[in-house]
């Protein structure tokens, strides 16, 4: 397994997602000879996971069965470890369609964060891409830096800990597109276009606050960047329920024997509470001249 | 354009001739063919294209007399040193009065060749009220007379991002008002990656594939299922693909799906087959129609395609003729043709059969629908070729179908963390102290149905029946746990 590519079978040192129903899961690191508690009782690795397919059914100690799922970026993003805040698949699909991104696209990020874009990107612009990621906390670094290695995409990725306001990626005119998830982006704009391609590249830039996306905006427009658009997406999801609806009772039933019951039919319920706000995505392009 | 410091190492910014390529004004799109001496009209203005021939992707050029494009520096924003303004509309009056320049003064300025950015220039100079206007308000002014006015087009280079915005704005009834963002979606949540051995169903023009083998770079294989006579791939060929890419890109028709999934496909039932389900197609296809087809029909059929096309707005260039085509026009003779057609239909025979082989390996790693089809039959027989352990997202224009797609596909088993779901995209103003979102937004782009399968036998899909009776129907004890966990 890796994350930029499908295998069929389990292996040893393979990170994979123990699916528990109703959404509930956990990732677990394959290892000869370790068990792994779940509600439904042991998952042992040798003798229930290695050599099996992903997608099989597992069936545990206690008698509940689990199913054991290859990673990928999105189920990673539901079940990494958080380090920081992190994006969204909802907010990481535009930003990936929005900068562009595709096999051999050479990427710039900062900050690395707890690694959730970081893992779409370089599933999209892998074999022959690149992400140069910049976070400035160095634990996080680290710890990023483990986990491309164990999800096997560390030759996709090189990870600096670095302050990418003061000494920008560390790369300059190699990038297809630059992300910035910082606190104070503006300040990064300068460094975003000297790692862009001569030939011009896409930016994209999140922050939650509008203060931050109006300063950002202004930084642009000085850098010479063009096409600059903000926007926001939110994720809208439905619960699919069977529904049932009293027939009421008007009186004086022409039949003999007013058939009262019940309507029934399938709807899909908005959630009562959603998340209302992630975060305002600015997009923009490197003007030529 | 000598403005490149560095030479790059490849010539891939640098727009030639027979580049397909987005022509862009403003935020309004275009996707055309790059041809010398061929006429391209343009939001009601035409040129040719010949002079972007060499520039670099990103150009911005100005049409001047005669249809020519010149190249033209984006920065020199006319800096107008109006420096009065009013501070609030109050003495502003809308009598019609105020701009003194009449229709026929302005068109008399543009017949003289007169520069949109010197009329922009007059227009404000013969306007009584542009001094009382605010700052704010004499920009928004300008802005907007600049683009009635300045004839600036940009040459980008085709992407999913640009093609989809182009598709939604201009003919979205031919991508079942699939929003971008939309398209965004299912690429992530399908895990549309290089490598990938994908299966797509979609009636969006060729757009969702063309995003899909964006998104592999030419490595992996697609096989495109289609209904009718051929698969449609107008939008696919906006994308101006190298031809490599269509190496791994096979098709199917939907047509046999049943009979490959209770074994009677076979390859002999292939050469029984009739003349018209061979025949092409879409406008643009590389394949042959029948031999009956004359090139006189072969035209109709691109004028038909531009007179569906929305009366006011212009549209997306079709592109007529492929070179293959052309050969054969050229040496009109009917041997070639016919011996030429059989071939076609051989190699599309063989085609097909390994298209059924990569099917019937049942191992695909990935099923993304998106068709004005009722997606229930088809994402319960084409989930069958998918692999265990993949993503699958299904596209529908409507909420309610999806509704039952759901209900079908929890009875079927072998699917997992089914989510159905739409987004909702709002654009924003970003201004000095005026920063709101913008006062229109998309009502819908249509809805989303996920999910990922996993392994599944006799048992235990009566298993997940009865897992389906247990989830799809919490008591309200139930219900409260779920909300308390989130």
């Amino acid at each position: 397994m890796s994350f930029v590519e499908y295998e069929e079978l389990i292996k040893e040192g393979d990170t994979a997602i123990i699916f528990l129903g109703h959404g509930s899961m956990f990732p677990v690191q394959v290892q000869r000879g370790a068990q792994t508690q779940t509600k439904y009782g042991v998952i042992r690795h040798s003798a229930h996971l290695i050599g099996q397919p992903f997608g099989s059914r597992v069936t545990c100690s206690k008698g509940g069965w689990v199913y054991v799922l290859h990673p990928t970026p999105e189920l990673w993003t539901l079940n990494l470890p958080h380090r920081t805040q992190i994006l969204y698949s909802t907010d990481i699909s535009i930003i990936t369609m929005m900068l562009e991104l595709k096999p051999g696209s050479v990427v710039c990020e900062s900050g690395t964060g707890s690694g959730s874009l970081s893992h779409a990107i370089i599933r999209t612009v892998a074999p022959t891409g690149h992400l140069h990621t910049v976070e400035f906390h160095q634990q996080r670094a680290q710890k990023a830096e483990e986990e491309f290695r164990e999800h096997r995409v560390d030759r996709w990725v090189t990870v600096r800990n670095q302050d990418v306001c003061k000494n920008g990626f560390g790369v300059s005119h190699v990038a297809d597109a630059v992300f910035l998830d910082i606190p104070s982006p503006w300040e990064a704009i300068g460094h975003a276009k000297d790692a862009l391609k001569v030939e011009g590249g896409r930016l994209c830039s999140f922050s939650p606050c509008i203060e931050q996306v109006q300063r950002t905006c202004q930084a642009l427009a000085e850098h010479g960047f063009i096409e600059v658009t903000t926007l926001e997406i939110l994720l809208r999801e439905y619960n699919v329920r069977t529904a049932n609806l009293p027939l009421p009772d008007l009186g004086g039933a022409l039949d003999p024997l007013p058939v009262l019951g019940e309507a029934q039919f399938k709807i899909g319920v908005p959630l009562r509470e959603t998340v209302g706000h992630t975060g305002y995505l600015t997009f923009a392009s490197k003007s030529l001249f | 354009m000598e403005n490149s410091v560095e030479q790059p190492r490849q010539q891939d910014h640098l727009i030639r001739d027979g580049d397909f390529v987005v022509l862009k004004r403003e935020d309004v799109f275009k996707a055309v063919q790059v041809q010398r001496r061929k006429k391209v009209t343009f939001e009601k203005q035409w040129f040719f294209l010949d002079n972007v021939i060499g520039h670099s992707y990103g150009t911005t050029f100005e049409v001047s007399s005669g249809g020519n494009l010149q190249p033209k520096k984006m920065m020199e924003e006319i800096t107008s040193e109006t420096k009065e303004a009013g501070i609030d509309n109050r003495n502003i009056v809308d009598d019609g009065k105020s701009q003194k320049l009449t229709q026929d003064d302005i068109k008399a300025l543009k017949d003289k060749g007169i520069k949109g950015e010197e009329i922009v220039q007059q227009l404000i100079e013969n306007s009584t009220t542009f001094r009382d206007k605010t700052e704010f308000a004499q920009d928004k002014y300008i802005k907007k007379k600049k683009k009635k006015y300045e004839a600036i087009i940009t040459v980008v280079k085709p992407s999913t991002r640009i093609l989809s915005i182009m598709y939604y704005a201009r003919e979205p009834g031919k991508i079942n008002y699939m929003r971008y963002d939309t398209l965004a979606q299912m690429l992530t949540l399908g895990n549309i990656h290089a490598g990938n051995k994908m299966i797509v169903m979609e009636t969006c023009a060729g757009l969702v594939l063309g995003a899909v083998m964006e998104r592999m770079g030419g490595f992996g294989s697609i096989i495109q299922m289609y209904p009718g006579g051929g698969p449609v791939r107008a939008a696919t060929t906006c994308f101006g693909f190298p031809k490599s890419f269509f190496n791994s890109l096979y098709e199917f028709p939907l047509g046999k799906v049943n009979c490959l999934l209770n074994g009677t496909f076979s390859s002999k039932a292939l050469p029984s087959e009739s003349k018209d389900s061979i025949s092409v197609e879409e406008n643009n296809g590389t394949l042959l129609d029948d031999l009956q087809t004359s090139p006189k029909e072969i035209e109709e059929n691109i004028v038909e395609v531009i007179e569906n096309n929305h009366p006011q707005q212009e549209t997306m260039e079709v592109i007529s003729q492929e070179p293959e085509y052309k050969e054969h026009k050229e040496r009109g003779n009917k041997k070639d043709y016919i011996q030429e057609f059989q071939r076609k239909q051989e190699q599309q025979k063989k085609r097909q059969i390994e298209a059924a082989t990569l099917l019937n390996e049942r191992n695909a790693d990935g099923l993304i629908i998106a068709s004005r089809y009722h997606p229930t039959p088809l994402a319960l027989s084409l989930l069958e070729f998918v692999a265990p352990s993949r993503p699958f997202v299904v596209y529908c224009h409507y909420k309610e179908p999806l509704v039952e797609c759901y209900t079908k596909l929890r009875e079927r088993g072998g699917v997992i963390n089914l989510r159905l779901s739409e987004t909702w995209l709002r654009n924003y103003q970003v201004l000095p102290d005026r920063s709101h979102p913008k006062l229109m937004m998309s009502g819908g782009g249509g809805y989303l149905l996920s999910g990922i399968t996993v392994a599944n036998d006799k048992q235990k899909s009566e298993s997940c029946v009865l897992e389906l009776q247990k989830t799809e129907e919490p008591t309200a004890k139930k219900r409260k746990v779920q909300e308390s966990d989130s």
